[in-house]
């Protein structure tokens, strides 16, 4: 049996969700234009990961197995409504900005496929520990890809300018490519060779 | 194996805990949500009459001020094409989604393009003010994108005619594509456009996203470049800017605006 740290670490690289599990690409190619909405993505993803790891673990003896995907479902779905509704009072603009993909959290395969892997066999204690794994792993993709995509694709960082553009009289030509979607597609790639040259047992045979 | 009954009872019981949860988190941030929605809206009124840039950083008190100042808000009359005094709290709470419902404030409208059902017999427009006169218009439109309702407001200069700017502050198109259209370089290409036609006895609304790239300005005053992978989300800009311009809709008070014969005064 894994140590919570192991629990906690493992998913961070060589497990890591998006570029190991390759799940929950599609939010990180929509909200990454910027670190901010990053940010605050990364954020939600783990706070509803965490919940929802949470309470399923803590009632897996009870649930049904013939009815068990709809009611994580349910549970998950409940649990991104209210992450929602309070992104929607309190930051409204980047919530607008996040727009529909806050909603597809549901949807987004590490939840509920974290739910089913591991939440369904594990105690509410490795199930935390395994959750703010995942949504580190998760958001240390979304950052790092966020990171670049902002100050290559517009010489900015959270709003700040950083390479000032030649469009306002610097000397930055900003790479148009990284504010669109395949941006994240080349920086996602690069992220998973990497990560792959540095750790060559990830490297699957064909 | 479970009981049925237990497996029933316990889907109820889930859903019962977690309709409660949502509903609860729903009603106590409702407050909150509104207020921001407000200031959201004050926001791109500013910013379709120019009083604000998007992106820029502003405090909701600067939103407050800068409406405070330079835009007034009246109720106007359809029909009529006036100016219908109410007091302040009417005004402030005068909710047009809620007027297009009821029966008694609304008409319902012949099936048009723009898959308008209602139109409110009363909507509330926006006025922009410079050194005390009216100096842009801004116009509520709603009508159908691709899979949602597009609410927005268009900005006219005091001519009636060219366009000051366009903006949309609700909508659920997807996003990269029918999204676009709340893109501030898509939106830039609409201010000194052109929204009717003159012909010797009418205006004829003539504004309209094109397929394909259209020309400058003064070449091309009633074209707008259309939105790629977004089609029928630019057809329905087209379609709802025309509904909302014909004699029918706002057609009636631009008259009178143009003509002077609006009484309550003009700001």
């Amino acid at each position: 049996m894994a140590t919570n740290k192991e629990i906690v670490l493992d998913p961070l690289l060589s497990n890591n969700p998006i570029a190991v599990q390759v799940l929950g690409i599609c939010s990180a190619l929509a909200v990454t234009t910027k670190l901010e909405t990053s940010i605050v993505m990364s954020l939600a993803v783990t706070v509803v990961l965490m919940g929802s790891n949470f309470i399923i673990a803590s009632i897996r003896k009870f649930i049904p197995p013939s009815i068990r995907i709809i009611v994580q479902l349910t549970i998950i779905a409940s649990l991104v409504i209210v992450t929602d509704q309070i992104l929607k009072a309190f930051v409204y603009d980047i919530s607008k900005q996040l727009s529909v993909f806050v909603g597809l959290i549901i949807t987004n395969c590490i939840v509920m496929g974290r739910a089913e892997a591991f939440a369904m066999q594990n105690t509410g204690k490795a199930a935390v520990a395994d959750a703010l794994g995942n949504g580190f792993g998760y958001s240390i993709v979304l950052l790092l890809v966020g990171f670049f995509r902002e100050l290559l694709g517009s010489g900015k960082l959270l709003g700040f300018s950083v390479f000032p553009l030649v469009s306002e009289g610097g000397w930055y030509q900003p790479n148009g490519l990284m504010v669109l979607a395949p941006g994240a597609f080349f920086l996602i790639g690069i992220f998973i060779w990497v990560l792959r040259w540095r750790k060559p047992e990830l490297v699957t045979a064909d | 194996m479970r009981s049925t009954k237990y497996i029933i009872g316990f889907a109820a019981l889930v859903c019962l805990v977690c309709s409660v949860v949502v509903a609860g988190s729903a009603v106590t941030l409702k407050e909150r949500q509104t207020i921001n929605k407000q200031l959201d809206q004050k926001k791109k009124v500013l910013g379709v009459v120019g009083l604000y840039t998007s992106g820029e950083e502003i405090t909701p008190e600067e939103i407050n001020k800068r409406f405070a100042e330079n835009i007034e808000a009246k109720l106007v009359d359809l029909e009529s094409g006036t100016y219908v005094e109410v007091s302040a709290e009417e005004l402030a709470n005068f909710d047009q989604r809620k007027a297009r419902q009821d029966p008694a404030r609304s008409k319902s409208v012949a099936s048009n393009p723009a898959q308008v059902a209602r139109v409110p017999n009363r909507v509330l427009v926006y006025l922009g003010l410079k050194h005390g006169k009216v100096d842009k218009l801004v116009l509520p439109i709603e009508g159908k994108g691709l899979w949602s309702t597009l609410y927005g407001f268009i900005a006219l200069e005091s001519d009636t005619n060219t366009i000051a700017g366009l903006t949309f502050y609700e909508h659920g198109e997807t996003p990269g594509l029918g999204g676009e259209i709340e893109n501030p370089a898509w939106l830039a290409l609409w201010p000194g456009r052109k929204a009717f036609e003159k012909t010797s006895s009418a205006w004829n609304p003539k504004i309209s996203v094109k397929k394909g790239v259209a020309g400058s300005v003064a070449e091309d005053p009633f074209n707008v470049d259309g939105l790629s992978g977004a089609t029928i989300t630019s057809r329905g800009v087209s379609y709802l800017l025309q509904f909302w311009l014909e004699e029918d809709r706002f057609g009636a008070y631009l008259g009178n605006f143009r003509n002077n014969t609006l009484k309550g005064g003009q700001g």
